[in-house]
């Protein structure tokens, strides 16, 4: 058989092969020990020298020709069999993915997250105090006296075991700890005092547990427009409405001198969300702090209220239920 | 305070419109809290007489009636009211007028005869809820003329909800005195004229507690009709200040009451024994209030005698025993002084509240006692007729309460408003309060008026100057303050940290109430004396909780009982353990109950144990590392329950609940739960780093067979105990038991990673070191697996 017709075979039979051992039989066959164009090769010696050059040539093109050849099929199976098992191990991706349970914040946590922040970019640090109180932070320093009317106005929790037999109160307003904070430092004084209260009420509106934020600032030459420029800035900055209307109207708290309460300007009407005023002298006294040096602002308002307005909650029990499919709304 | 607009506006009336009128009241502190017409609107409805009443031929129930309407002829108009009859006046709506509900009237026939109208009854007005037939009007009603003028409707009812340092606004007098401050318009107000005695009856008056009452007077009026009927104007007027009529005796104290904000009583003069005395009530005395209500009188309460018995309790409500019935023709009127501090409190003590005690204890008009007497017996003889006796007074001057000039520096107006009036303006803006007020220099005097109880200070008068120049007008003035950074302790996190650690771990925060069931408290705090509410709105809101358990196994339950499957909750809040604020340590607490993951494709459902919670509590608390120390808790499974320590000090604790609660509570399977100390949990200590070794570790594979008792915890012990050097890590990675392990033991499999910082280790070198981790494990009956 002449050279380009054993070649034209194996590569052939080359192609024709679609697995590779198979391929390697066909190399065998062809360019292995015993392999047909290893035969040719092996001729060479009886052959003169002008025709060795040249059917040595031939002969080594045709096993160059055909090495190529089974390396491209090598090759080429070796392609398909990858992409056979990658398409074998091919993914739904839409399978959901690993579900571990997520969790989530509260969204009183999550808006008096946000509130402390707002107050720490003007400087204001965070402040706590007992939830048991006597009747002295809550009520005395705070120029609330005994059976005064102001007193119907927020109704107490008392409990057992003060001194002297006196019931203590659980408190009614997150005010004692700016009492417990000015009573331990000195002006200025900026802080922001977020915490659990109690008032004998339950209803849609009123839950017997909720949540307040305090604020205080007190240095020398804080005043009634501070006040105003605050809380507007604070208020516009928590709904992130320029445009937000804000008024204040006199109000009267023991506790601060002039009060006002603060409205906000909603779609039907204005909306009261709490109340502030300057530091009743009579409160800084207490505490030991001259009024005449010193002056500040405080305010408080209800961090469930705030919460309700944020995420547009409409009945303040839902807090304090628990109920999960209620909560994970709030991540 | 609720009060017809007509009525404001008959003592002082600002050319402004309702609405305008209750902003301003608004936003001078005297907060309008409702606002509603008198009447639904309505149109063409008039006074009409009934001329003639026939029976329809068509129908029994209905009556054809001719009707003059203030017109030459009489229309016709089919009624079906009952009580509808010739003579009677009553509203008559006219054809094409609107009633409320969108009804409008047409010319109809019923069953065939001819309607021009409608008769209607106060309901379909819109002016009462509730009507059996038609609204019969007094017979001097005048024919034609508009109902809604005749009844005067075209009015508002304003509700005030004022402030308790405004005494001064409970009544029509004082809100006109604010009205004429606030507009400058004129106060036309009624000032009572005196009435002369015809009568020389009186008794005398002695004040023997004059701390709390210093001034009393009175005056018998004898020979009243009391059948006479409350005037309509002042039935009406009560009625919209939420007033029910009763008589006319009654109503007139009421309406002056209104009207001028002194309370008043009326006592029949004839149950009276004799002359008054007003003192603080004896032990032992009691007392019968109108309002059926028994006392028992405590010593400190001011009773008004008639020298012998308590017949009121001043300032909060008269007695049973001198009241005005059917038979009183004789009355004494009191007009009295009552100190707030007298009367604070003590009708709330007695679980009520008057008109009078409300107003006595923010403080009455001193100054205007006798002239509400005086208001009131000019109304008592006109509508009742009698005739009065004169007026006794008796006063205890330097008992009155004392009325201090209080100075103003207008300076002090600048730092606390930060608003810049000069003197002068400041004056005006006082003067236009009525106030009586000098300036001299920086300073303003102020006498305060007997009807302002809360002008003491300073800052008052500063609140006075801030609501007449208008909150909406001081200026908002960007804060300025010292700049200083806020520190940030590297050493230390917040709450928010920990709270997102444990959302990170799949947890839910929840809030539970602070006061919870005392059972909680006795079986899943062992704690039998727990704080106890003196006034708990609910039994199971009763004592004050010393463990966060109790609120998230009921959370849990709340859950289940709405299908959860799986449940995740946390909370971070405050435990009582005493009063003290040391005794009220915040805590974070966190319960898992279900499987392991939320039910998933490609994940067998087991159900969470220990451990996993034992990881959540480890990522807390990381960076730091906890020990944890078998431990027994009233709430856990005995078995597997640990105390949690942090520097050898125990900061909480984590088990799963135990077995016996799970089915008391009906939980189904046991929640695993923890509950730690959060001030433990917020510092952390700051990194130093240290040089990695860049010699290449050796791992050694270790499996021991141990007995089922000796613990994890005791074995790493051992090992540490042996203090190899060489040793970075010693990692349990496997515990068997079964085929190849003898019953009652069990093979842990553990990794050892060994290296030297310097060097490579040699084989001898690691032989020594597993060899005498072999040994340490040895003394505790740890053998080498074969």
């Amino acid at each position: 058989m002449d050279v380009q017709a054993l070649l034209e075979q194996g590569l052939a039979e080359l192609n024709a092969t679609s697995e590779a051992p198979a391929l390697e039989n066909v190399k065998a066959k062809y360019v292995g020990k015993e392999g047909a164009i290893t035969a040719l090769l092996k001729q060479l010696g009886s052959l003169s020298h002008e025709e060795k050059k040249t059917f040595g040539a031939t002969v080594n093109q045709a096993r160059q020709a055909f090495e190529a050849t089974l390396n491209a099929r090598r090759e080429a199976l070796a392609q398909e069999k990858l992409a056979r098992q990658l398409a074998a191990e091919a993914l739904d991706i839409t399978l959901p993915g690993r579900n571990r349970g997520t969790g989530g914040l509260h969204p009183v946590t999550l808006v008096q997250q946000r509130i402390e922040a707002l107050f720490a970019s003007l400087g204001f640090t965070v402040a706590d105090g007992p939830e048991i109180e006597n009747d002295f932070h809550n009520f005395e320093a705070l120029n609330i006296p005994k059976d005064h009317p102001a007193r119907a106005m927020q109704d107490t929790f008392y409990v057992d075991g003060g001194a002297n037999g006196e019931p203590l109160v659980l408190r009614t307003h997150t005010s004692p700890i700016q009492v417990r904070y000015m009573l331990d430092h000195k002006p200025p004084i900026k802080i922001v005092a977020p915490g659990r209260v109690y008032r004998v009420d339950s209803d849609a509106t009123h839950s017997p547990m909720f949540h307040q934020m305090e604020g205080l600032w007190v240095e020398e030459g804080v005043s009634f427009a501070d006040l105003k420029a605050v809380i507007t800035d604070w208020l516009r900055n928590f709904f992130e409405r320029d445009d937000l209307q804000v008024r204040f109207r006199p109000s009267f708290f023991p506790f601060t001198e002039p009060s006002a309460e603060v409205d906000v300007l909603g779609e039907r009407g204005w909306l009261e969300i709490g109340g502030c005023g300057m530091v009743h002298p009579n409160v800084l006294r207490n505490v030991g702090i001259d009024p005449e040096v010193y002056t500040g602002f405080a305010f408080g308002f209800g961090l469930d209220r705030f919460a309700m307005l944020y995420y547009g909650v409409n009945d303040l029990r839902l807090f304090f239920e628990n109920d999960l499919a209620f909560l994970q709304q709030f991540k | 305070m609720k009060f017809s607009e007509q009525w404001l506006r008959s003592w002082a009336n600002p050319a402004l419109a309702s609405e305008e009128l209750a902003h301003l009241l608004t936003m001078a502190g005297l907060e309008v809290e409702e606002s509603d017409p008198a009447a639904p609107a309505f149109t063409d409805v008039i006074v009409a007489e009934v001329l003639t009443v026939t029976r329809h031929e068509n129908a029994d129930r209905l009556n054809v009636c001719l009707v003059n309407v203030g017109e030459a002829a009489p229309v016709q108009i089919v009624c079906g009211a009952p009580n509808v009859r010739p003579g009677i006046r009553v509203p008559c709506a006219r054809v094409g007028a609107d009633l409320p509900g969108d009804f409008k009237i047409k010319l109809a026939k019923v069953r065939g005869v001819e309607s021009s109208g409608m008769l209607c009854s106060a309901k379909e007005l819109g002016i009462a809820e509730d009507a059996d037939g038609l609204l019969i009007l007094p017979d001097d009603a005048p024919v034609g003329q508009s109902i809604r003028d005749y009844l005067n409707l075209d009015d508002t009812l304003l509700t005030l909800k004022l402030t308790p340092n405004r005494a001064d606004c409970l009544s029509i007098r004082g809100i006109a005195r604010e009205v004429s401050a606030l507009t400058g318009v004129a106060q036309d107000a009624i000032v009572p004229t005196p009435v002369v005695a015809t009568i020389a009856d009186a008794l005398t008056i002695k004040l023997e507690a004059p701390e709390a009452c210093p001034l009393y007077t009175g005056r018998i009026i004898r020979g009243i009709d009391r059948t006479a009927p409350t005037p309509e104007w002042m039935k009406q007027r009560l009625a919209r200040s939420g007033i029910r009529s009763i008589s006319a005796v009654v109503d007139i104290t009421n309406y002056v009451m209104i009207e001028q904000g002194q309370p008043l009583h009326a006592f029949d003069a004839n149950k009276l024994g004799g002359d008054i005395v007003v003192r603080l009530a004896h032990a032992g005395e009691a007392l019968t209030l109108l309002n059926g209500k028994e006392l028992a009188l405590d010593a400190d309460m001011l009773v008004i005698t008639d020298g012998v018995k308590p017949v009121a309790l001043g300032g909060i409500m008269g007695g049973a025993n001198s009241e005005i019935d059917d038979e009183s023709r004789d009355i004494f009127l009191e007009s009295a002084f009552f100190s707030p501090a007298a009367v604070a409190g003590k009708a709330r003590r007695l679980g009520f509240s008057s008109e009078a005690s409300h107003r006595y204890e923010r403080g009455v008009d001193f100054g205007h006692t006798r002239a509400s007497l005086e208001r009131a017996t000019q109304l008592l003889l006109e509508i009742c007729g009698g005739e009065a006796g004169p007026v006794v007074e008796t006063v205890v001057a330097d008992k009155l309460p004392v009325r201090n000039a209080v100075t103003l520096r207008v300076s002090r107006v600048k730092r606390v408003l930060g608003l810049d009036l000069t003197g002068n303006e400041v004056l005006l803006l006082l003067q236009r309060l009525s106030l009586d007020a000098q300036l001299d220099g920086d300073v303003i005097t102020v006498q305060p008026p007997s009807f302002r109880f809360d002008i003491q200070i300073e800052e008052d008068l500063i609140e006075e100057v801030a609501r007449m120049f208008g909150y909406d007008n001081i200026p908002s003035r960007p804060a300025a303050s010292r700049i200083a950074m806020l520190p940030q302790p590297g050493n230390a996190r917040n709450k928010f940290t920990l709270k997102q650690i444990l959302v990170g771990s799949g947890y839910q925060e929840s809030i539970n109430y602070a006061f919870v069931e005392q059972k909680w408290e006795t079986e899943l705090a062992h704690n039998a004396d727990p704080i106890k509410l003196i006034n708990p709105i609910a039994s199971q809101m009763s004592v004050m909780r010393s463990s966060l358990l109790g609120g998230l196994v009921s959370a849990l339950k709340y859950n289940q009982n709405r299908k959860a499957e799986r449940v995740r909750l946390f909370e971070l809040a405050r435990v009582f353990h005493g009063v003290t604020a040391e005794a009220q340590p915040e805590r974070i607490g966190g319960l898992a109950w279900g499987s392991r993951e939320p039910e998933q494709w490609g994940l067998s459902d087991v159900a969470v144990d220990f451990f996993d919670v034992k990881a959540d509590v480890e990522a807390l608390i990381a960076p730091r590392v906890a020990t944890f120390r078998r431990a027994s808790h009233p709430a856990l499974h005995p078995g597997r329950s640990a105390e949690v320590l942090l520097d050898g000090k125990v900061i909480g604790w984590l088990g799963e609940l135990h077995p016996q609660f799970t089915q008391s509570y009906e939980l189904g399977t046991s929640p695993v739960v923890f509950e730690l100390e959060v001030a433990a949990l917020l510092s952390v200590r700051p990194v130093k780093a240290s040089a990695v070794s860049k010699q290449q570790a050796v791992r050694r594979d270790l499996a021991l067979l141990a007995e089922e008792s000796l613990t994890l915890g005791e074995l790493q012990a051992a090992f540490a105990a042996a203090n190899q050097p060489l040793v970075t890590a010693i990692e349990l990675f496997d515990i068997y038991r079964g085929k190849g392990v003898p019953e009652g033991r069990k093979s842990l499999a553990f990794k050892v990673l060994m290296q030297d910082t310097h060097k490579t280790l040699t084989d001898e070198e690691v032989d020594a070191t597993v060899a005498a981790l072999i040994a340490a494990a040895a003394a505790h009956g740890a053998t080498l697996r074969a």
